[in-house]
């Protein structure tokens, strides 16, 4: 069944971001934490790396309009702030496909139908050219298939089996999935010596 | 079968598990601040939620707090209304705040264990990512974002996969001179700052054991630099000894019988971990970084690295950190001149943080030309501090002196880096522009290191100022 938060195929233009251990403060600078909504942060993703790098992806005109971006190893390590993520779907990122990601970054991608996909570095790095040398053709994530594919290639990708269930049934927004089991929190709870009283 | 700390907790928190391999976790402690939580009371609002377990939430302001005044209205209009907005958060769902003119307010990390809200066998989270210093009081503590801090409020759960599980021990005497700080930048520039990911980090061995519940917070802390989201400290009788008669510990014989089960989710003597690395205290010295991530440290003795001696996948990054830093490779990193020094944050903000610094600072002066600020982790450091006349040491010697809240180590509030400084800092990022000027640079050391730059005004081994 499919649902329209489903996340089964998402199909884009890439972006190549070259470097590995990319972490949020570079996505996104504190100072634009400073604000008690997340809205408007797409037009500040990578603000101070595209200052200092003129030809940084994020400012060529060629990779405007792209939803699939393509990353090194650890992409997202550092400070938990959904706002990278945020800031990055404010973009237009709808899908990322990198050599690895840091853990709370690729929860919070999760949290918000994102997917963040793994492949070999080779891969990645076969993607990162072609997609330079072509930004107008598409990236296929095939979440189904386990697969991504560019022209004829294929590269075979990973996720986690719970995540990729989610995504794929659109059950990314957890809050529903938690609610769930109804009373069986409190019960868990009550059996807890510290919230029981010890 | 021999269980650790990891699955004893994990299986005490299980609501259920998921087909998928997922399990659904019972979050048993939420702590919340200014900058991540807020926008989840509006998802709430949004969904027509309430907070599940409001008195398993406690709220605190410290990210973007001014430290020099803390008088409101603060100055910043913009950190006053992010204020507002947790203040009336935390009223409209009844959680318990712990405000500037509480006594308890300060860095949610430091807070957590001072207050005895963090208690061994408890899994904990907060939307900020050094939740995993929390881990040394023996929990499973983590990061998480704005989107799950809303799941925690409304299910007091989390969707989770459980990690890997890699022991790590540190045998032997540390050197005099070197701290907990360095201890865990020895581990990350071992491990590298993702050899954690996919791991939890069981802290272990003669030299943690030794520790005290500080320096193994300091530890706990940037078990996160390391990729790993969470690291642990078994409980013993320092766990014990530290949580007695604290404000939220339990207390009479619900302390006693809290000892007991304390005890029991201590790893079990002969389980097996998925990994194991052993490494020896007296070899460590005192740690600097010379890049752009926490991994990238030299002793202070050694000559920052060729980029060519580094694995191949870290070669750009290492090119990438000279250049930022304006470094060469070959060059000592003691002499390295500094232009601020920056004593605080959630790593080493502590009492005995500060203790280590002033022993250094003591009828010395700051040099001419550095700007030298120590920021106290809480209202009840500061308090302790000045009880002992801490203050007065560190003022005497040209340090300012300032109120709790997280200050430089992100620069969220008038506490930045200035244009290309350098800034030697006792903080636990690195990161290009993390200090609030996106060309300012960072060395990252142990806070009495930090003194002992202050005074050298540059990187300077600290042992040689230690009588």
């Amino acid at each position: 069944m499919s649902t329209p938060s489903a996340r089964t195929r998402i199909a884009g233009r890439g972006i190549p971001l070259a470097g590995n251990d990319i972490d949020t403060d570079r996505i996104i600078p504190a100072r634009f934490l400073k604000a008690v909504t997340f809205e408007g942060l797409g037009e500040h993703v990578f603000e101070d790396a595209r200052k200092q790098e003129p030809e940084h992806p994020f400012n060529q005109a060629a990779f405007q309009g792209a939803s699939i971006l393509v990353c090194g190893l650890n992409f997202g390590c550092g400070s938990s702030r959904e706002h990278a993520p945020q800031a990055l779907r404010r973009w237009g990122i709808r899908g990322v496909v990198g050599g690895s990601f840091a853990e709370i970054f690729f929860g919070n991608c999760t949290a918000l139908g994102i997917p963040c996909v793994t492949a070999d570095m080779a891969d990645i790095e076969w993607l990162q050219r072609a997609v330079a040398r072509e930004p107008r053709r598409e990236v296929l994530l095939d979440l189904e298939r386990k697969e991504a594919r560019f022209a004829d290639r294929v590269i075979p990708i990973r996720i986690p089996d719970g995540v990729r269930g989610q995504l794929l049934t659109g059950t990314w927004n957890a809050t529903g999935v938690l609610l769930e089991v109804g009373e069986a929190i409190e019960a868990v709870a009550r059996r807890l010596p510290y919230i029981a009283g010890y | 079968m021999a269980k650790t700390l990891l699955d004893k907790v994990w299986e005490a928190h299980t609501v259920r598990a998921l087909p998928s391999g997922q399990t659904q976790l019972l979050i048993g402690l939420h702590l919340i601040h200014e900058v991540t939580s807020p926008q989840a009371f509006q998802m709430l609002r949004e969904m027509g939620l309430r907070v599940r377990m409001p008195a398993r939430t406690f709220a605190t302001v410290d990210h973007i707090v001014p430290t020099a005044s803390q008088q409101r209205p603060f100055g910043d209009a913009v950190a006053e209304e992010m204020t507002v907005h947790l203040v009336r958060g935390c009223q409209e769902f009844g959680i318990p705040l712990f405000d500037l003119d509480s006594g308890r307010q300060g860095i949610v990390h430091v807070i957590g264990p001072e207050l005895g809200l963090t208690q061994p066998g408890m899994t904990i989270a907060c939307g900020d990512s050094h939740t995993s210093t929390h881990g040394a009081v023996g929990a499973i503590a983590f990061g998480i974002g704005t989107t799950q801090v809303r799941d925690v409020l409304a299910t007091q759960c989390l969707l989770m996969a459980k990690p890997k599980l890699r022991q790590i021990r540190v045998e032997g005497k540390l050197t005099r001179g070197v701290y907990a700080k360095d201890v865990i930048l020895a581990i990350i520039q071992r491990l590298g700052v993702k050899g954690g990911v996919g791991y939890a980090y069981e802290y272990a061995g003669s030299t943690l054991e030794a520790m005290t519940m500080e320096e193994r917070l300091t530890v706990c802390n940037m078990s996160i630099e390391g990729g790993a989201r969470c690291g642990y400290v078994n409980p013993d009788q320092t766990t014990v000894d530290y949580l007695r008669g604290r404000p939220y510990a339990p207390q009479g014989t619900a302390f006693d019988r809290a000892v007991v089960w304390w005890r029991s989710m201590a790893t079990d003597l002969d389980a097996r971990f998925d990994d194991v690395v052993r490494l020896e205290a007296d070899r460590i010295q005192p740690v600097v970084t010379w890049g752009i991530n926490p991994g990238q440290s030299v002793g202070v003795e050694e000559r920052i690295p060729e980029p060519a001696s580094a694995p191949e996948s870290e070669r750009a990054t290492w090119r990438e950190a000279l250049g930022f830093m304006d470094f060469k490779a070959g060059q000592a990193i003691a002499g390295t001149k500094i232009d601020v020094a920056f004593i605080g944050s959630c790593t080493n903000a502590r009492l005995s943080d500060l203790r280590a610094a002033a022993e250094v600072a003591r009828g010395r002066q700051v040099a001419k030309g550095v700007r030298a600020l120590v920021v106290p982790g809480s209202q009840a450091v500061a308090k302790a501090a000045e009880a002992e006349g801490l203050h007065e040491i560190f003022r005497a010697a040209g340090f300012e002196w300032r109120k709790a809240g997280c200050s430089m180590c992100l620069g969220m509030n008038e506490d930045k880096l200035r244009g290309r400084e350098v800034c030697a800092s006792s903080s636990n990022r690195n990161f290009i522009g993390r200090q609030g000027s996106p060309t300012g640079r960072t060395l990252l050391m142990s806070p009495a290191m930090v003194a002992a730059a202050a005074i050298a005004g540059a990187v300077a081994d600290v042992r040689a100022m230690l009588r």
